[in-house]
């Protein structure tokens, strides 16, 4: 029963994180076309930040919950800053803000080694996420559940965002036509700036879960990145529902897959899945048809 | 465009030619000629990435997963040279009763591993490539599944300590199809073979410019709806110039193996495969020389500035990208290209993409 | 004769649930300058997105003995049928000649796309000198006019010798003269060719048209020549709103489309 479920649970928290990470990615790159290779990075800046508001709050029960939204603002401010200083000269070169983010991951990760120890640091977890929840026989550590848990939040808080609040609806509007919103006296400059905001940010908040998860580090942005995109490519682009199904797959495939061979192999598998899916589904699990890419 | 200007570039690959296989030899050291062999070999990758991607608009971002191909072909039948009749060391300090893994047995033949340099990455891809370009993937999408496939490639080389020597690589090999590597003249002669096939990569590209074909892959480039509708399978036009920058990226790799004298997953992966196209981005993608000679001056930096002072490079190498991509799009050569006439200014460059979005949205 | 007409019968396209084309039937002959005329959304260029293979439809086009829905874009190319496209596209960073050169090459053997272009085809010289464009021989066709652009265009679709000439919108943006001369090189194409023009100015229709057939919500609405369809109430209905007498004035311009509305009369 353990071979089972183990990889199931572990997986579909594997997939939470990747959603978290994937949220913001798919947000900017369905909005404006621009990939994002610092998200890891930023996604970085939230875990380091997480040490750092233990480092102000020793107590970690409560530091945690506090470095959430704190992880937020900081990610989604650098997330500002490169928008204001590189990206917005490039939404007509949607294919060449890969590269220069490129560069901009280059530099955030050379910083953060030499800011924190090159080994990373040490975030403490909770005493509220120690224990085990048993599940048909398998002790699931309730870190996982955690990290699920929030990434359902964030969905539900990013959907609700989008459907209910003025600028959400200014974000679709831009998302469904950029030209028609502009002339209905829609600031595009104002949306894609807090677009680029909130998915920045979102990053921050993956970084939290995954600093509780895994080693927090400077090439731990790297992990993720080609990941998440590859959810992104998948669910469809600017697709919610499309990134949550693909996210949970992925984490789910990756963790079978690591059970049945090795950690390594799982990912071949998972990027052969990938393109195989592709093959059936160019546009991704779910479309709407907005202007494609390049 | 006009009848001259072809000549020129020939008398310029001519001008190269002389400097890499004539005047290096004599000028350098022995240990900078080895480093120039070096930059050789990603430039032979550039040559290639300017193909797909300067003249093709595919970013490449995958190439050292090609690069490996050859590398590590070259790399195992060295090693089986330099072994003989015995077992790899690396492999007996791992477990000392297993066998030689199947498919290292193949790789004792000369033939084949040349062959393998060929076909290896004509396959993979012709297959991949294939299966993407018909279901019209493209833009970022093939740029991140190709350098997932990079990430993928390298983990697992990692991870097979035993089959591939994992993360410290394959190294150590004293032959190079029977020629001692440790002599200085034989080392020299490596240096040329990779110099001379640099030249002969820069002469085919030079002809695949200038041909129908090239004009074809820039149609295509900017407009790719528009050239299915005469009557073309863009899908070929892209599938043919990817596959001949795999095929340059395999032979800078088995190149590199002899002249490096190692090979770890540390030079094909991600962060490999973006400094390849960080030389091309610097000196001109879609120039006929700027891909070289962008490599070659990012390898110098790597190995320069890189050993004495890695913190800086990394932030220099990251202010490239930027810097370039953001000012000046068509990389060095356009500097100089806005003193000659012939070619378009810069700053027309991004046009053909914004009507290839026109297009896409008439198809939505 | 039949065996170079273009046939359309009982054409539907539907995105998503809406139905753009709901059962268009016509048909188009060398020797006539066809017309497709019709309001936004009308499912005109829906039409033609069908007949090419850019969309997904149901029914039938025949060119000839050959059906052309079902297969692939460059498939239904080969086949000898040919379009343009609302705005301009041409491959801006090559020159006249090379778009040209590009546009002829389906004819070639593969193996000479790898050398390099000597002289110029005789089928290109005859076309450039019949479109007018034998002085931009060299130009960069970003660098071109709009009605260049445009006749570049078609002189694309002739090296190609395309059977069929799909345009849409041919004359959109074009001064007076131009479209003139659009038109009288339109007429001297159709002796040999199908010629099919959607368009949204009716000046242009009733100068040059010889069959028009008008699309309302994705249904023909009337078919027949210039003064017929001018006659029917039916059309003067939907151009004007009430089936008062015909004006002129009021058919002789419909509003084009902005670029952003344009989208959903396709979505």
């Amino acid at each position: 029963m353990d071979a089972l479920i183990a990889p199931l649970l572990n997986g579909s928290a594997q997939g939470a994180l990747l959603l978290l990470a994937a949220l913001g990615l798919s947000l900017t790159f369905g909005q404006m076309g621009v990939i994002n290779m610092a998200h890891g990075e930023f996604l970085m800046i939230g875990a380091f930040t997480a040490y750092l508001v233990q480092q102000v709050i020793a107590y970690s029960d409560l530091s945690i919950p506090v470095a959430l939204p704190v992880a937020f603002v900081v990610a989604g401010l650098f997330g500002l800053l490169l928008e204001v200083t590189v990206i917005q000269w490039m939404y007509r070169r949607p294919l060449d803000t890969l590269l220069v983010t490129v560069g901009v991951s280059l530099i955030l990760q050379q910083a953060a080694l030499q800011i924190f120890p090159s080994q990373g640091v040490p975030v403490e977890k909770p005493g509220w996420l120690d224990g085990q929840l048993n599940i048909l026989g398998y002790e699931w550590p309730l870190r996982q559940l955690f990290t699920i848990l929030l990434a359902a939040v964030c969905v539900a808080a990013l959907a609700a965002w989008l459907k209910y609040t003025s600028f959400g609806r200014r974000i679709r509007a831009t998302v469904h036509n950029r030209d028609l919103a502009e002339t209905s006296g829609i600031s595009t400059r104002t949306v894609d700036r807090l677009t680029f905001f909130a998915g920045s940010g979102l990053a921050g908040v993956a970084g939290v879960a995954a600093s509780l998860i895994g080693g927090t580090n400077s090439q731990m942005g790297v992990q993720y990145i080609i990941a998440a995109f590859l959810v992104v490519a998948a669910g469809g682009i600017g697709q919610l529902k499309g990134t949550i199904v693909a996210a949970w797959t992925v984490g789910v495939a990756l963790s079978y897959f690591a059970y049945w061979t090795t950690g390594s192999l799982a990912q071949v598998l998972a990027f052969i899945l990938v393109i195989v899916f592709l093959q059936l589904r160019p546009q991704g699990l779910f479309t709407v048809r907005t202007r494609s890419l390049v | 465009m006009t009848k001259l200007k072809p000549w020129i570039s020939l008398s310029g690959i001519g001008v190269f030619a002389v400097l890499l296989l004539a005047v290096a030899p004599l000028v350098l050291t022995d240990h900078w000629l080895n480093n120039l062999g070096k930059y050789c070999c990603w430039a032979i990758a550039a040559v290639g990435i300017g193909l797909a991607w300067g003249r093709g608009g595919m970013l490449v971002m995958g190439q050292g997963v090609f690069f490996a191909l050859g590398a590590y072909s070259m790399a195992m039948h060295l090693t089986l040279e330099t072994a003989g009749d015995r077992i790899p060391g690396f492999m007996v300090l791992y477990d000392p009763l297993a066998p030689l893994p199947v498919f290292w047995e193949p790789f004792r033949s000369a033939g084949f591993t040349l062959l393998a340099i060929v076909l290896l990455p004509v396959l993979l891809a012709g297959s991949l490539g294939y299966a993407l370009f018909k279901r019209r993937v493209k833009g970022a999408y093939f740029a991140i599944l190709t350098q997932a496939l990079a990430v993928a490639l390298a983990t697992l080389i990692s991870s097979t300590i035993r089959e591939t020597g994992g993360d410290t690589g394959l190294s150590d090999f004293k032959y190079f199809f029977g020629f001692v590597l440790n002599d200085p003249a034989n080392k020299h002669m490596v240096y040329l073979i990779a110099a001379a096939l640099l030249i002969v990569c820069l002469l085919a590209v030079w002809q695949l410019y200038r041909s129908r074909f090239g004009e074809l892959l820039v149609a295509t480039r900017d407009a790719e709806e528009r050239v299915r509708f005469l009557g073309y399978d863009p899908a070929n036009v892209k599938l043919v110039a990817f596959v001949v920058s795999a095929l340059m990226a395999s032979i800078g790799g088995a190149m590199f193996v002899p002249i490096v004298g190692i090979i770890t997953p540390a030079e094909i992966g991600a962060a490999a495969s973006i400094l390849m196209i960080a030389g091309v981005a610097f000196g001109g993608r879609a120039s006929l020389f700027g891909p070289a000679l962008g490599a070659i001056a990012v390898g110098w930096g790597q190995s320069s500035l890189g050993s004495t002072w890695p913190d800086g490079w990394t932030y220099i190498l990251g202010l490239l990208f930027i810097v370039v991509i953001l000012f000046l799009p068509n990389g060095l050569s356009s500097l100089s290209a806005r003193f000659t006439a012939a070619r378009p200014s810069p700053d027309r460059q991004p046009a053909p993409a914004i009507v290839a979005a026109e297009l896409e949205e008439v198809r939505s | 004769m039949t065996d170079a007409s273009l046939v359309v019968t009982d054409l539907h396209v539907e995105f998503s649930g809406f139905v753009a084309v709901g059962g268009v039937s016509f048909d188009a002959y060398p020797g006539e300058v066809r017309f497709l005329i019709g309001p936004n959304g009308a499912g005109k260029t829906t039409c033609i997105d069908a007949i090419t293979g850019l969309t997904g439809a149901t029914g039938s086009a025949r060119l000839g003995e050959k059906e052309l829905l079902g297969r692939p874009v460059h498939k239904i190319v080969r086949l000898g049928v040919g379009r343009t496209f609302q705005t301009a596209s041409v491959f801006d960073e090559l020159t006249v000649l090379q778009n040209l050169d590009i546009a002829a090459g389906r004819h070639r053997p593969s193996a000479s796309l790898l050398r390099a272009r000597r002289g110029t085809d005789a089928s290109i010289e005859q076309t450039l000198e019949e479109t007018g464009l034998a002085g931009e021989l060299a130009t960069p066709a970003g660098i071109l006019s709009h009605g260049q652009k445009q006749w570049l265009e078609i002189a694309m679709l002739l090296v190609q010798d395309a059977k069929v000439l799909l345009l849409d919108e041919p004359v959109a943006g074009m001064s007076q003269d131009e479209r003139t001369a659009t038109g009288e090189l339109l007429q001297r194409i159709a002796a040999k060719r199908i010629v099919l023009v959607v368009e949204h100015d009716m000046d242009f229709m009733r100068r040059f048209a010889t069959r028009v057939t008008v699309l309302h919500q994705g249904r023909v609405l009337s078919q027949g020549t210039v003064a017929e369809v001018q006659a029917d109430p039916k059309v003067q209905e939907v151009y004007l709103g009430t089936a008062g007498a015909p004006t002129t004035a009021a058919m002789s311009v419909v509003p084009e489309p902005a670029a952003g509305t344009q989208k959903w009369e396709e979505d």
